[in-house]
């Protein structure tokens, strides 16, 4: 669908020449990568069995050569366990993101620009939910459905969708206000165009800002219920829960406290970085 | 004589709020005739912009008859109503808000195109794009700006672009000029002029600019709350002014004189009254000078006082009857 009217000046092109101005956002982009590379990769850096593999006599031990994150109260190689813990926490925070942004998108989108009773009967539906405190849904539905990593996406996914649905349809709204929006009916667009051509661009910043930010909360929520049991069960390594182990040994082991947190913090920061910069340049008013 | 290629009757659009109804279009009735241009003035907040969005139904009317080549519109449904709108296009007041600021110039003018599949080839398509460009004016090297980028005459020129891409008959021109600069509207008005020799289109030109609906226009209708107060050729409605509240519009036209530098303007009295639920009767009442007892129990119906020449003043046109 993309004009051929573009080649010489294709924009994405034009995106990308604009990313890469901006420093941080450059920053963010290699941080990523770099995150990334590693939770694809894990299984090369480090096998996996040294991940949950226990060494009882290993226990405790301070960062060494051969152990550079030292070892946990099980004996196992922390620095696998961190290595292999990108996995889990980049997929439940991405996956759930990417989830409830479609499927909150959607809604909001269309909620925004009909209006009418499906918007109020969706705008209800998303208050009951939102009148649930976050941690408690996500308990309510993990303890209804089994703690395990599926029922876990699927338990964060539905106390973040609401916030999604708001947020699109505000801005759907006061984007479907516009006079562009009438102009484009006036030569007979579609409102499936108009939603995906004319409206969605127009939304894309603050939706993107809310989508990298959520990965980060998804990232941390998920944290919280490996933390309670609710979530990622043992031995499977997850930044959260193992934060949430490491925490008995705070003051014997403090090590075991840094990096998972180092690591959460980093992805947290490099997708918000990201999402910035991608704002920016997704918006041509914000050009050279 | 030439055909009506638009005829509206009885034309009301009532929007429904808190304390009622507010009548922005009631009982309109007019046409315009092909090649024509039919300027539409009056003060803010008249109808003037719901009249033209009800014509092209960007606004469904909330009863009336508006027939496009004889044929009425306003009973079409969407495949019917998205044939009769390749014919009939609008130019919006505000260009920078009418353009999609995601979309460079290019994608916009040929967004019509693609949208109603009436260029499918590429090349073609782009080419098509070229000579719309050339044909108002806007150089090729602005093919790929934003709009942001481009000042508000050059917008306007988008707009218009994106409006005659279709080789549409009729055009509501919803006060296309009146966001611009005096210099630049003057460019606008002589391209929408040459525009319509040169691709014989019709005009509803609305504006509250009196001096530019003279400049452009063949009849003129003068609204005031919904209303339309008066309908003449340009020539005579600016000669005779018979109804009150145009004659008072007329006069507030500034004379480049220095004998009337220290003449003071006969303005209206008070304030337009309230376009909700409004009292039967003249809505021009409370702030005519010769108001009188009987207006407050007559209908607004058109009156002509000599060919083509409608007053909705029964007063009025005694007294210029009896002149004349």
């Amino acid at each position: 669908m993309k004009l051929k009217l573009l080649r010489d000046n294709h924009p994405l092109r034009e995106i990308w020449r604009r990313f890469k101005k901006n420093h941080s956002a450059m920053i963010g982009l290699y941080l990523l990568l770099i995150i990334l590379f590693v939770a694809i990769f894990a299984d090369l850096i480090v096998p996996y069995e040294k991940a949950i593999k226990q060494v009882g006599t290993d226990r405790l031990l301070s960062p060494s050569m051969a152990h550079p994150f030292g070892t946990d109260h099980l004996g196992r190689d922390f620095a696998a366990r961190v290595v292999h813990g990108s996995r889990y926490s980049l997929l439940i925070g991405i996956s759930t993101s990417v989830i409830s942004l479609i499927i909150g998108g959607l809604l909001g989108a269309f909620c925004g620009y009909y209006g009418g009773r499906f918007d109020n009967l969706v705008m209800r539906l998303m208050d009951v939910i939102m009148s649930i405190p976050p941690v408690l849904l996500s308990l309510a539905v993990v303890a209804a459905l089994g703690a395990n990593l599926r029922n876990l996406l699927i338990a964060i996914t539905i106390s973040c969708i609401p916030s999604t649905v708001r947020l699109v349809r505000s801005v759907v709204i006061s984007i479907a206000d516009q006079d562009y929006i009438e102009a484009a009916q006036s030569y007979n667009t579609s409102d499936f165009r108009i939603i995906l051509k004319y409206i969605l661009p127009n939304a894309m910043g603050p939706i993107i800002v809310n989508t990298t930010m959520s990965i980060a909360v998804m990232i941390l929520s998920a944290a919280g219920l490996s933390f309670i049991g609710m979530g990622v069960q043992p031995p499977s390594p997850e930044w959260g829960s193992l934060l949430s182990e490491a925490r008995q040994y705070m003051f014997k082991a403090p090590y075991l406290l840094y990096f998972p947190g180092v690591a959460i913090l980093m992805s947290a920061l490099s997708f918000n970085l990201v999402g910035d910069g991608l704002r920016d340049a997704l918006d041509p008013k914000l050009k050279n | 004589m030439k055909q009506p290629i638009i005829e509206i009757e009885h034309l009301k659009k009532y929007f429904p709020v808190k304390e009622g109804k507010l009548h922005a279009l009631d009982d309109i009735s007019l046409s315009i005739f092909e090649g024509q241009t039919l300027g539409v003035v009056g003060e803010s907040g008249c109808g003037k912009s719901t009249l033209g969005r009800t014509l092209l139904r960007l606004v469904e009317p909330t009863d009336g008859i508006i027939r496009y080549d004889g044929r009425d519109i306003t009973k079409l449904n969407r495949k019917e109503l998205a044939d009769v709108r390749r014919d009939m296009q609008i130019i919006f007041q505000d260009p920078y808000a009418s353009l999609n600021p995601r979309m460079t110039v290019k994608e916009l003018i040929a967004e019509p195109l693609i949208v109603n599949k009436i260029i499918s080839n590429k090349k073609e398509l782009m080419k098509e794009v070229d000579r719309l460009m050339a044909l108002v004016g806007l150089s090729q090297r602005l093919s790929m700006a934003y709009p942001h980028e481009l000042d508000g005459g050059r917008r306007q020129r988008i707009g218009i672009a994106r409006a005659i891409a279709m080789k549409p008959r009729f055009i509501v021109c919803d006060e296309p000029v009146s966001a611009l600069d005096v210099s630049i509207q003057a460019q606008i008005l002589n391209l929408l002029m040459d525009l319509q020799a040169e691709l014989s289109l019709t005009y509803l030109f609305i504006t509250h600019d009196l001096s530019v609906v003279r400049h452009i226009s063949t009849n003129i209708a003068v609204m005031y709350l919904g209303q339309c107060v008066e309908m003449a050729p340009s020539k005579v409605l600016f000669k005779n002014p018979v109804h009150p509240y145009t004659k008072a519009l007329l006069s507030a036209i500034p004379i480049p004189s220095s004998s009337m530098r220290h003449k003071a303007i006969e303005t209206v009295k008070g304030e337009v009254v309230s376009p909700i639920n409004p009292l039967p009767g003249c809505r021009f009442a409370q702030r005519c000078p010769g108001c009188g007892e009987q207006c407050a129990h007559y209908e607004s119906e058109l009156i002509e006082v000599e060919p083509k020449h409608f007053v909705a003043c029964p007063s009025a046109v005694k007294a210029y009857m009896a002149q004349k």
